[in-house]
């Protein structure tokens, strides 16, 4: 026995260094942070001295396999991205293939792309701020919220026909229009949200343990965040006022007022502050965009890009044509490269997609938002108490799909 | 400013800048790789780009040089957008890395180099970040085969 236990691995074990220091290994499954990382810390009694993170425990190959399948059949891979709000991931990747096209899909489409996409932002904040409520063991908000979150992933779901694989947006297009109740169903769904929201507020907000360990833990300076590309909550809670929504507005998105909530301080709260407000503006981007909501059509009127209606299929040879085309070789993009930068809920989701003209991308990037922000991991956690990292890794929000793809 | 941004660079690297263009209105720049950290310098200290948004590489087999290096930039200040490219050569793999200037670039280029075998010259800490250590070749390149299987690796210390 004495010989297998020497043979474990070496950072596996509790180390202790000369200097009264000790290796101590987190993760990669930690009780108490959600997603699989793992961060190698170098403590000094209670303090982190030092932090190595360690991801790729949830590498799919998303790139690699883009490769190899057609424009929209990559839309199904980008739910798995960031999966607590998918449909930002869609209407990204449909928007690059767009903007490669030199196509704009109809304005019904682009509104509904908006509110899908802010509905996402609800459920990826109030995702965020449940577990990380959670893992303050404050537990009661975390089924107030994921309460809410199942409201709203059901308003999806009537809407795409998915929880948390919608798949809803085709190059062009989407898959399907708005059901024929839907603004009534999210009013009745935002009355609850709402009412959760503010019960979570309540009890968080002004509480004094939540408030302690989230104030002034996992500080990032303004320029730090800006040096380590920090997007999204964690960058505008140093008060830097960056949005991609308002800084290079793309769908309709200009045609909403809403606010950008910054924090001042660039710690955990202000990050939580950033988001609870977030939500209150997703939510009235929402309503304005279901007051405008133009009819029309929601997909491209081109059967190059778009598969042809089933009627259309049957009943004339071009749309046949059409159809067996798109399904076989996929929608065909120029010769090119075009990066298209969405506001997901952790900040820049980027894409960036090289098209050799043929029906498969030539290379498919993702600039996924966590990805930076748990670069910067190590240096929010260094200094300060390993409990701290719960909190802190709680409120960059990493989501290992998008985080490795 | 579309073609400012474009003709400064041209005026200042005449040398180093290899081709541009604004496919899509995505105002691009490719430059030579020996002049990546004077174009990043003067990027980020006299043009205002404090981003660096992405950092990843695209391999073009057969041809050569079959990598490019592809930077995209972001200034807050003026709210806009570079893209900023560098031709890689298979035989060469080697660039300078951008650390210096942004912190951020360290991530960014730990997944290159994972994913490709770019290796980024003084870079502080350049290894394996998606991948385990023993695992054979780099994903992204295009002559690594979708399906190939990895060798089983010991069990590590």
């Amino acid at each position: 026995m004495e010989t297998k236990k020497a043979e474990l691995p070496r950072n596996w074990e509790l180390e202790k260094l000369a200097d009264g220091r000790m290796v101590l290994n987190m993760g990669p499954s930690h009780p108490a942070m959600h997603g699989i990382v793992r961060v190698l810390l170098t403590v000094q009694g209670e303090r982190v001295m030092d932090a190595d993170v360690e991801i790729g425990y949830l590498h799919r190959g998303f790139e690699k396999t883009c490769e190899s399948v057609t424009y929209n059949q990559c839309i199904p891979y980008t739910d798995r991205l960031n999966y607590v709000s998918p449909f930002i991931n869609n209407v990204g990747f449909s928007l690059a293939v767009e903007k490669l096209m030199g196509i704009e899909a109809p304005p019904r489409c682009q509104y509904i792309r908006v509110i899908m996409s802010e509905l996402s932002r609800l459920t990826d904040h109030l995702t965020c701020i449940g577990a990380n409520a959670m893992e303050m063991s404050a537990f009661t908000v975390y089924f107030y919220l994921i309460n809410a979150r199942e409201e709203l992933y059901r308003l999806g779901d009537s809407v795409a026909g998915g929880r948390i694989t919608p798949a809803y947006t085709r190059v062009g297009g989407l898959t399907r229009d708005l059901p024929p109740d839907f603004k009534q169903a999210t009013a009745e769904v935002f009355r609850m949200v709402r009412k959760n929201i503010s019960d979570a507020d309540k009890l968080l907000t002004r509480n004094r343990i939540f408030y302690d360990r989230l104030h002034n833990t996992g500080h990032i300076s303004k320029e730090d965040a800006i040096s380590l590309s920090f997007t999204g909550p964690a960058l505008r809670s140093t008060g830097v006022p960056l949005d991609v929504r308002k800084a290079t507005p793309y769908l309709v998105y200009d045609r909403f007022d809403f606010d950008i909530p910054v924090g001042s301080n660039g710690d955990n709260y202000d990050r939580y502050l950033v988001r609870m407000e977030e939500m209150n503006q997703s939510m009235r981007i929402v309503e304005q965009a279901l007051a405008q909501l133009p009819d029309g059509p929601i997909n491209h009127p081109d059967f190059n890009v778009i598969l042809p209606p089933k009627g259309e299929v049957y009943g004339n040879i071009e749309a046949l044509m059409a159809h067996f085309k798109l399904t076989f070789e996929g929608v065909k993009p120029p010769k090119g490269e075009v990066y298209q930068a969405v506001e997901g809920g952790n900040g820049e989701l980027g894409f960036y997609i090289v098209s050799d003209g043929t029906g498969n991308p030539w290379r498919v990037r993702v600039r996924p938002p966590c990805f930076s922000l748990t670069g910067g991991l190590s240096q929010m956690i260094k200094g300060g108490y390993i409990a701290d990292i719960i909190a802190t890794f709680g409120q960059i929000n990493m989501i290992g799909g998008e985080l490795e793809r | 400013m579309s073609s400012y941004l474009i003709e400064t660079l041209k005026t200042r690297f005449p040398a180093a800048v290899l081709e541009t263009h604004d496919f899509r209105g995505d105002e691009t720049v490719l430059i030579k790789k020996e002049a990546l950290p004077a174009a990043a310098a003067f990027l980020k200290d006299e043009l205002g780009f404090d981003f660096l948004m992405d950092l990843t590489v695209a391999d073009y087999l057969p041809r050569e040089p079959r990598f490019e290096l592809v930077c995209h930039f972001y200034s807050s200040k003026h709210n806009y957008r570079l893209r900023l490219k560098c031709p890689v050569a298979g035989t060469d793999a080697r660039i300078a890395s951008l650390t210096p200037f942004w912190a951020g670039a360290n991530w960014f280029e730990r997944e290159a180099y994972d994913m490709f075998g770019i290796n980024f010259e003084g870079h502080p800490d350049l290894r394996r970040i998606l991948m385990y250590d023993g695992f054979e070749g780099h994903p992204l390149r295009k002559d690594y085969p979708l399906k190939k299987r990895q060798p089983r690796i010991p069990h590590r210390d």
